[in-house]
């Protein structure tokens, strides 16, 4: 079943996967079918294939201000996180840190690495004062091998203070590798500024419109990281593996569409993100928008909705064909209470009613007045049945 | 009308969406995530999930997972924990069936706007000609599951479907091979879903809890033995009591939590002419003071004739002599044509005679 076969329905969950570009799409076709040599080879089959993913790393290195030479290809952002957490203890032992708030992928590493979580503020983004306590804490002080800052929160959208962060890490522990979890974004800054501030940066490709399975993770020349996965040394021992070249070819194509179109759709779906949380705000009660506007990357909208809880919502909403989302799920499909919530110290009262509506490149007017009315409706209807009394229909 | 049937990922539950499907009703399918733990009984781990998915997939009907962890460790797991420090044995199927199936489960589902709540047990719910709604035993006997939903009252009979009750386990499982359901083979869940089969009930609660040695000593207070875990032991036992090999059997009559004491005896001193019973919930009306039910007090336990002594407390005395029901287990009345659940509530604790 595609979007084709549900054509009223509305997407709003772009923080966990998007549509592919057309120009994505376009770019990976030819290499599903006709050109499948491998890169490595040494016939001209294999240049055809090498001349490609060249070409796509080097717009690649473009769009995220790096060289060429400085861009991994991964099978996407959970590797990059892995790989270089992992990758910077292996070598260099000491501690690992990063922030409450930090997607899964890097807390699960540090955390296995027994490493130090800092405190995050009420937005989500990490406490810089914390951080600096932590670097100087007598136990860490010079041992600190690695410290992992997201760039934007992939729940509640809250961006980081990273040149503060690079600041810090850099006078605090000039020898630790400073990673950013870029995932959420490249859709709403310019990589560049954010390549500058660190050693390291992760991104993942369905999350700018490209396919999923595909990362990209810029690790700066001379930086010694051991590798996750090693063989054949493709990209540069750095991570082996037999290169995804119809993948890097969309990746690069949806990378350079984020790149060209970034500074109008920050416009447009500011605009619109706006326009949901004020429809939505103005109708109910007890609805708090969990990070100020001005503190968040445009393309999430996050509420935290009293009085209803987000499986009730996400299951109202779904039956009005709109897709959204709360916290993490587990294996299992459950949603899990959010670490990052809690982790901000939102009030008790809000948060089991949170939910998380993100917007990108396909969003339209159309969907957010369907969202926003189906939204209202649903918790219209959650809180009124709430408070009834428990009756029964008669069968 | 619009039915969310809960499937646990076994075969009754499969079937159960199947029937409903046939019967023209709009059909989701929700498994609740309860124990957050590791599980490998057959019941709520994440392959459970799995199945009960594929198996909503294969009939063409939605599916979801709601999370209900946290009411499962409130009002099932602390509870469970807590009923053996307090030296009374729970049932925690029942009270899942109770706090998470049958109120939590079913409120969502009314906030949700379905019309009713469906699950794979074996019973039947059925009306009479006054209109009033009766929990009937399962058709397949040695099957029946109506022992373990006996909470339900009027509003929840009224709320609730049990489409597979009027199957024998047979007819479930010839119906789940015939539409091809990966559930039709697997084996029935047992024991706990929240204690391991490997670890068993001693690891899970040696984590929770400090087990106190305790003395075990007969009914004219010689001492007799010894346990290394009080809170292991059950009315009734005869194992693991560290007694000397012959002489006649004895069993443990009472458990005597504040003193730590274990006390042993004939099956003679077991037997109970009656029992009172706590929490109390009646289907519809409460049975006559001096009418006689039929009592059941374990899961496939025979229903055995008492009288109602009285109603509040519930004190019903047996027709006959029973061994001495541990404290903490569900005592169910059925009618005397023991066809269906009258009410029931739980064995009393405090009164070490039961009457």
């Amino acid at each position: 079943m595609s979007k084709d076969n549900l054509p009223n329905f509305v997407y709003l969950d772009h923080a966990a996967s998007t549509p592919m570009r057309e120009q994505s799409v376009a770019a990976m076709a030819p290499y599903m079918s006709g050109m499948y040599a491998n890169p490595s080879g040494s016939h001209r089959f294999a240049r055809i294939a090498r001349k490609a993913i060249d070409e796509a790393r080097d717009d690649v290195a473009e769009a995220i201000g790096c060289k060429a030479g400085e861009v991994i290809f991964t099978s996407g952002g959970t590797e990059g996180d892995n790989a270089t957490i992992f990758g910077a203890a292996r070598r260099h032992g000491g501690v690992a840190v990063c922030s409450a708030a930090e997607h899964h992928a890097v807390l699960h590493c540090v955390e296995n690495l027994n490493g130090q979580v800092v405190e995050v503020d009420s937005t989500g983004a990490i406490d810089v004062a914390k951080l600096e306590k932590v670097l100087q804490d007598p136990q860490n002080a010079g041992r600190v091998s690695v410290v992992s800052v997201m760039a934007v929160n992939n729940e509640v959208g809250s961006i980081s203070p990273l040149r503060q962060v690079a600041k810090v890490v850099r006078a605090n522990s000039p020898s630790a590798i400073l990673h950013t979890d870029a995932v959420q974004a490249t859709c709403w800054q310019d990589l560049r500024e954010i390549s500058k501030l660190v050693d390291v940066l992760t991104v993942s490709a369905h999350k700018f419109g490209g396919p999923k399975g595909m990362g990209v993770t810029m690790q700066r020349i001379g930086l010694e990281i051991d590798p996750l996965i090693v063989g054949g040394g493709q990209e540069r021992d750095r991570r082996s593996g037999t290169h995804n070249v119809g993948g890097i070819m969309a990746t690069a194509a949806a990378l350079r569409e984020t790149d060209s179109t970034r500074g109008a759709e920050i416009l447009r779906v500011t605009k619109l993100r706006d326009a949901l949380v004020d429809a939505v705000i103005s109708e109910l009660d007890d609805v708090i928008e969990t990070v100020a506007r001005d503190k968040r990357v445009p393309g999430i909208a996050h509420l935290c909705i009293a009085g209803c809880e987000s499986e009730s919502i996400l299951f109202l909403l779904d039956e009005a064909m709109i897709c959204a989302s709360a916290a993490s799920a587990c294996a299992s499909g459950a949603m899990e209470p959010s670490h990052v919530l809690l982790a901000m110290g939102v009030d008790p009262r809000f948060i089991s009613g949170s939910l998380r509506m993100s917007l990108g490149h396909t969003t339209t007017e159309q969907e957010i007045d369907r969202a926003s009315s189906a939204l209202i409706a649903a918790v219209n209807q959650l809180r009124r049945n709430k408070t009834a009394p428990r009756v029964s229909a008669s069968k | 009308m619009k039915v969310l049937v809960a499937m646990s990922g076994g075969v009754d539950s499969s079937v159960a969406a199947a029937e409903l499907i046939d019967q023209g009703h709009q059909v989701v399918g929700v498994t609740m995530r309860l124990w957050g733990g590791e599980s490998d009984t057959g019941c709520c781990s994440v392959s459970d999930v799995d199945d009960a998915r594929r198996v909503a997939q294969q009939l063409g009907i939605d599916h979801l997972v709601f999370n209900f962890s946290e009411d499962f460790n409130k009002h099932v797991v602390a509870p469970y924990v807590q009923a053996h420090v307090d030296g009374i044995t729970p049932n925690p199927c029942i009270e899942c069936n109770r706090h998470l199936k049958f109120d939590r489960l079913s409120e969502r589902a009314r906030i949700l706007g379905f019309d009713a709540v469906a699950t794979g047990h074996h019973a039947q719910i059925t009306r009479d000609a006054a209109n009033v709604f009766h929990l009937t035993r399962g058709h397949d006997g040695l099957k029946d599951q109506s022992y373990v939903v006996y909470m339900l009252d009027q509003t929840e009979l009224a709320y609730t479907m049990f489409p597979v009750g009027h199957l024998t386990k047979a007819q479930v499982r010839d119906r789940a091979v015939e539409l091809g359901l990966r559930t039709a083979t697997k084996p029935d869940s047992q024991d706990v879903c929240f204690i391991s089969r490997t670890g068993g009930r001693e690891t899970f609660l040696g984590h929770r809890i400090e087990f106190r040695k305790a003395t075990v000593v007969t009914s004219d207070g010689v001492l007799a033995g010894a346990v290394d875990a009080l809170e292991l032991v059950t009315i009734g036992q005869r194992k693991g009591l560290g007694l000397p090999g012959g002489g006649p059997k004895q069993f443990v009559v009472d458990v005597d939590t504040p003193n730590a004491r274990v006390v042993i005896g004939s099956e003679d001193q077991l037997l109970r002419s009656g029992l009172a019973v706590n929490n109390v919930m009646w289907a519809d009306q409460a049975p006559a003071i001096g009418s006689t039910v039929l009592v059941q007090c374990s899961a496939h336990g025979a229903a055995l004739p008492a009288l109602v002594q009285s109603l509040s407390p519930l004190v019903l005395e047996f027709e006959v002599a029973q061994r001495r029901i541990a404290p903490g287990q569900s005592v169910v009345c059925y009618d005397v044509t023991n066809s269906f659940v009258i009410g029931g509530g739980i064995a009393d604790a405090s009164n070490p005679t039961n009457t």
